[in-house]
């Protein structure tokens, strides 16, 4: 709801100077909390000079890691946004017995500790786990290898598409659909070319933002992954170690790299609501 | 086909059959896998696991910091999200967008950001380290990455509502004869209370299992500065699997109590947003 700029009725406004100490106690609050540390992550890549922050990134052990973690979020962002739009479309198109259960599952790794979401990988796939013997006799690794990495960021990363949709498919009705259905469309063109222009934008937010985290998972991947440098070894996990071995700056100046992917995930989503209320409509 | 009106459309045994495969393989059987893990351990084992000083200690020190992040998100929440649907002035888009970067930025990248800050050399732990307070490596540290990570959540469950506020209630409290602080504390304040709870649950629970930001901060004592999910990955690098599965699952039934409770409460609140 757009507000006004013309003066507002008394009783509807604080005063001039409540106002202002209100505004500056939320904006001493932002920045000391989010703008700050924000701002550090750049000074502090930047503290040795660009050279060393181009070092930093060009180092072949990041370039491994930047690799790997490319790689692993091309493979579970789309897998999810499957999954998202599937779940999306039949939980809320249809009536069905168990559908409230299956949302609270699908929001289940949003409430498990990231820790905890690695680790039960490991109890079924680890050596020690409930086929990892089986595992180990066929010479397949899991854990502490590349497909760990992705199992644990698919289930970290599952809700986000979902979430997003469903409550925006919930509220948008079938009309169009069924319109479309009674002029004769397919299934497959009905959905192509009616469902899902309806949700691009809401699709997109949910792409960048299971995009963002999959990209930035720590806990998760951390149990899975073993840290083997060049191995399995994603850029936040280099983030840490770079920092645990005292290269703060080459610590800094890869997480500047995570910090600007969550810069344009902030960008993408200012830009998707600015079109929604601008009246574009979803 | 059933004539049921919902289900003129196509589409639900493909997309149900997907939905429901794929989360039993990547989500319940996995879930399912720590339930059985743990039952496999035996009463006693169990017990010593969960009920061990250094695990109480570490429940201890999560239920605390993530509810004293909560409740200062509870309070700064409610005030960003007053002041970003209340008041226009220069760049309160730009504030808007970046109320959401504890979404989006790594809890990795956060951790080590807060630690430079707050560390005795740091831009603001210098300050505070000449008053005596030592933030970084303490559990106050903690509080501090909790609080980054959880200030979302407030803003962003406190904030719809507070735009949906129809300005005649407020004008309707103000003929009453209401004083502004009135109207404030005694009609508009209730309205937010429920939409703050679901907001100071969801900050609560990701504070509890949050990784990343904290254990960079955190100093990592047994016993002093050590969360749930440290000792949890301590227990696992320990090849303890039993004691790092007991531990896990008294945590997982904590957070499923949790996320019961916050769609329990959104729920209400919604209802109670229609009904009016």
């Amino acid at each position: 709801m757009p507000v006004p700029d013309a003066p507002r009725p008394a009783h509807r406004d604080e005063r001039r100077v409540t106002r202002l100490v209100l505004i500056g106690t939320a904006l001493a609050f932002l920045v000391l909390f989010l703008l700050l540390p924000l701002v550090a992550v750049f000074v502090k890549a930047f503290e040795k000079g660009a050279s060393a922050y181009a070092a930093a990134l060009t180092d072949p052990v990041a370039m491994e890691a930047i690799k790997l973690t490319l790689l692993v979020a091309a493979i579970v962002v789309p897998i999810n946004v499957v999954f998202g739009v599937a779940a999306a479309w039949a939980i809320a198109k249809f009536e069905f017995p168990g559908r409230q259960m299956l949302v609270t599952l699908i929001d289940a790794p949003f409430a498990v500790s990231p820790v905890v979401s690695g680790m039960v990988f490991v109890l079924l796939f680890g050596a020690h786990g409930v086929i990892g013997p089986w595992l180990i006799a066929h010479d397949v690794k899991i854990i502490f290898a590349f497909p760990g990495i992705v199992l644990a960021t698919l289930f970290v990363t599952s809700p986000f598409v979902a979430r997003e949709l469903l409550p925006l498919m919930e509220s948008q009705g079938n009309d169009e659909e069924e319109a479309a259905l009674t002029l004769g469309a397919s299934g497959w063109r009905m959905f192509l070319h009616v469902s899902l222009p309806k949700i691009r934008w809401g699709l997109l937010f949910g792409v960048v933002l299971c995009n963002a985290r999959a990209m930035g998972e720590f806990g998760a991947v951390s149990v899975v992954s073993g840290h083997i440098q060049g191995l399995t070894n994603t850029v936040p996990l280099h983030v840490e170690i770079l920092y645990n071995d005292y290269q703060f700056s080459a610590a800094f100046a890869v997480a500047s790299l995570l910090s600007i992917v969550a810069l344009l995930t902030l960008a993408i989503k200012a830009l998707v609501e600015r079109r929604v209320r601008s009246g574009g409509g979803w | 086909m059933s004539t049921d009106g919902r289900r003129v459309l196509p589409g639900f045994r493909p997309a149900i059959s997907l939905t429901v495969g794929y989360v039993s393989l990547l989500i319940l059987i996995p879930l399912a896998g720590l339930v059985l893990k743990s039952a496999s351990l035996g009463p006693a084992q169990f017990w010593a696991a969960v009920s061990s000083p250094r695990a109480v200690a570490a429940y201890r020190l999560s239920i605390l910091t993530a509810a004293a992040g909560a409740t200062i998100n509870a309070v700064f929440g409610v005030l960003v999200a007053w002041v970003l649907v209340r008041y226009r002035f220069p760049g309160r888009r730009l504030v808007d967008a970046l109320v959401d970067l504890p979404f989006a930025l790594p809890t990795a990248v956060a951790g080590i950001a807060l630690t430079s800050l707050y560390a005795e050399n740091g831009w603001i732990g210098q300050f505070l380290a000449r008053v005596g307070i030592k933030v970084a490596y303490t559990p106050l540290g903690i509080v501090v990455a909790l609080t980054f990570i959880g200030l979302p959540f407030v803003v962003r469950t406190v904030q719809p509502v507070l735009e949906d506020l129809s300005p005649e209630i407020e004008d309707a409290a103000a003929v009453l004869g209401a004083g502004r602080f009135a109207i404030v504390t005694r009609v508009i304040l209730p309205v937010i209370v429920p939409a703050l709870a679901t907001g100071f649950a969801l900050a609560f629970a990701r504070g509890l299992g949050e990784y990343g930001s904290v254990v960079f901060i955190a100093g990592n004592m047994p016993m002093v500065s050590e969360i749930t999910p440290l000792l949890i990955m301590i227990k696992l690098e320990q090849y303890d699997y039993a004691g790092a599965t007991a531990i896990a699952l008294v945590f997982l039934m904590a957070s499923f109590t949790m996320l019961l409770t916050i769609n329990a409460l959104t729920r209400r609140a919604t209802a109670r947003l229609r009904a009016r």
